[in-house]
């Protein structure tokens, strides 16, 4: 069945871009700037021309189907993606920076820990590459509710727990920016839930956090959203006006809104 | 360099270790056994009164081959898994230094080589009556610093590796040759020019060499030292090539 085929088109005409700088609606402090990033691999091209803002303290959604350029945009805002084009500044600096690498948490998609460390130790070697200790190991864990698992060898946990210890690790660094791939894959809802009120905790102590995602009921959780497709940045809005533009509450069809027009649009200039 | 950090990466690795008990018998205890197969094989040969016995020269050579193989395979495997797993992207988006990466990983086996060579050395001596004229301590000196060679060349090797099978498959490529030209089947001087040429530049024919200049002198010779910092060299060229495979940006 073709989600295309049942699609209204919505009417009224909307810009997907430029981007409003602030659609959050309030002012502060931006804590990551992109301005013109293009990423090409080989002849791919899979960041092209891709600029916003992003608050301090605040949750953003990057949402967009697999193959859309989330994780490379990621690893560009951590500094490990050789960057073609443009300028990313983080926390002021340049992405990558010496001292971004303290103030910077990446959670790769993968959870990138130590299987055959027990759980405790996996978080004290990152903390340790962040100058923290023991306690602030144990703090970590238990914060993120694995702090009866401590001892347990990594590769023993369930799927979920093992995410949570990946999450743990860039935790303890206690990042400014917290750069989340894919946190909340193949959890069951209500650890769903509870990473979120977590992420939306630390937001509210004034971490900034990056979550990408392509289930967009997550979005709901966001206070920004990046809506990026095929390497390009459709749109930069809350959820709200995602849902008005969309004319729908249902933030997926609301997306495939969006895109359908983005194209018609796109067929249209042709 | 960070001091604190590089003894982290080496609590860390040896953290790894300890869960592996078949990994830690590999790098204790294989090479003493091997050394006990050795020592039976030449069980048997008849002796002339004063002939040294062949275990005096084989099994003093096995004691700088065997660490640098068991090393060679335990340290490529181990970075191979740290490139694979996403854990080395991860540190390198921490302020962890690639220098302290490395020599984190070199001090922890360096620590495992040494307990090795002291349990290989001390089977030789106490088990099987080893008879040769230098020290002991340079024995030990010189299976450590092979064990250190294989790691540094299991961390550069690691790098053109995409699998576990793949970085396996350079035991025959840099392992095997080594073992060949290295003066235990033939002395390097009686190969023909070609093959002595390419024994002159392979690191284990030095650490070869060195036992064999132990086993002829009582007092460390100049050609022991030599051999001793030539191997030391291709540690540090090792280490700095593998540290240039660890990028901190990639495509």
């Amino acid at each position: 069945m073709s989600h295309k085929a049942e699609l209204p088109a919505p009417d009224g005409p909307f810009a997907p871009l430029p981007v409003p700088a602030n659609p959050s609606g309030t002012n502060g402090p931006i804590a990551v700037s992109v301005e013109g990033l293009r990423v090409h691999r080989g002849k791919t091209t899979v960041l092209a021309n891709v600029s916003f803002n992003i608050q301090q303290g605040r949750i953003t959604g990057l949402l967009g189907p697999s193959g859309s350029g989330k994780t490379t945009l990621m690893r560009a805002l951590v500094g490990v993606q050789k960057v073609t084009a443009g300028t990313v500044s983080v926390l002021g600096r340049p992405a990558g920076d010496l001292q971004n690498r303290n103030d910077v948490g990446y959670v790769t998609q993968a959870a990138s820990v130590y299987k055959d460390l027990s759980v405790v130790d996996n978080v004290r070697y990152f903390g340790a590459v962040h100058g923290r200790g023991r306690e602030d190991a144990h703090a970590v864990l238990a914060a993120v509710g694995l702090g009866e698992f401590a001892k347990r060898k990594a590769g023993d946990l369930s799927g979920g727990q093992f995410s949570r210890v990946s999450l743990a690790c860039a935790l303890v660094g206690r990042p400014k920016l917290l750069v989340l791939d894919e946190p909340t894959v193949g959890l069951d809802p209500v650890l769903r839930a509870d990473l979120w009120k977590q992420f939306s905790e630390m937001a509210a102590e004034g971490t900034t956090l990056i979550i990408s995602s392509h289930v967009m009921e997550e979005a709901g959780h966001c206070d920004s959203l990046l809506l990026l497709r095929e390497g390009m940045l459709l749109a930069q809005l809350t959820p709200g006006q995602l849902r008005v533009q969309g004319e729908t509450d249902d933030l997926e069809l609301a997306f495939l809104r969006l895109i359908q027009a983005a194209e018609s649009e796109g067929s249209a200039a042709s | 360099m960070n001091l604190s950090m590089m003894w982290a990466t080496c609590v860390r690795v040896l953290g790894q270790l300890k869960g592996d008990p078949r990994s830690i018998g590999l790098i204790l205890v294989v090479p003493a056994v091997l050394l006990a197969l050795v020592y039976w094989l030449y069980q048997n040969e008849a002796l002339a009164p004063g002939q040294p016995r062949t275990f005096d020269r084989v099994g003093l050579m096995m004691l700088g081959i065997f660490p640098f193989v068991v090393m060679f395979l335990v340290t490529s495997i181990t970075m191979l898994r740290e490139r694979t797993s996403g854990t080395l992207e991860r540190l390198l988006t921490t302020p962890i230094h690639k220098a302290d990466l490395l020599f984190g990983y070199a001090l922890a086996f360096s620590i495992m080589a040494g307990l090795q060579a002291l349990v290989a050395a001390a089977t030789a001596y106490w088990v099987f009556g080893l008879k040769i004229a230098g020290n002991a301590g340079w024995v030990v000196l010189i299976s450590v610093l092979t064990a250190v060679l294989g790691v540094a060349l299991g961390l550069l090797c690691s790098a053109f590796a995409t699998t576990e099978f793949q970085a396996v498959q350079f035991m025959p490529v840099v392992v095997i040759p080594q073992i060949l030209l290295c003066g235990l089947f033939v002395a390097r001087d009686q190969m023909n020019g070609v093959l002595e040429a390419i024994s002159n530049v392979l690191p284990l024919s030095f650490a070869v060499d060195g036992l064999q200049e132990v086993a002829a002198h009582k007092d460390p010779s100049a050609d022991l030292v030599t051999d001793l910092m030539v191997v030391a060299a291709f540690v540090v060229a090792g280490l700095l090539l593998a540290s240039l495979t660890l990028r901190r940006q990639s495509t």
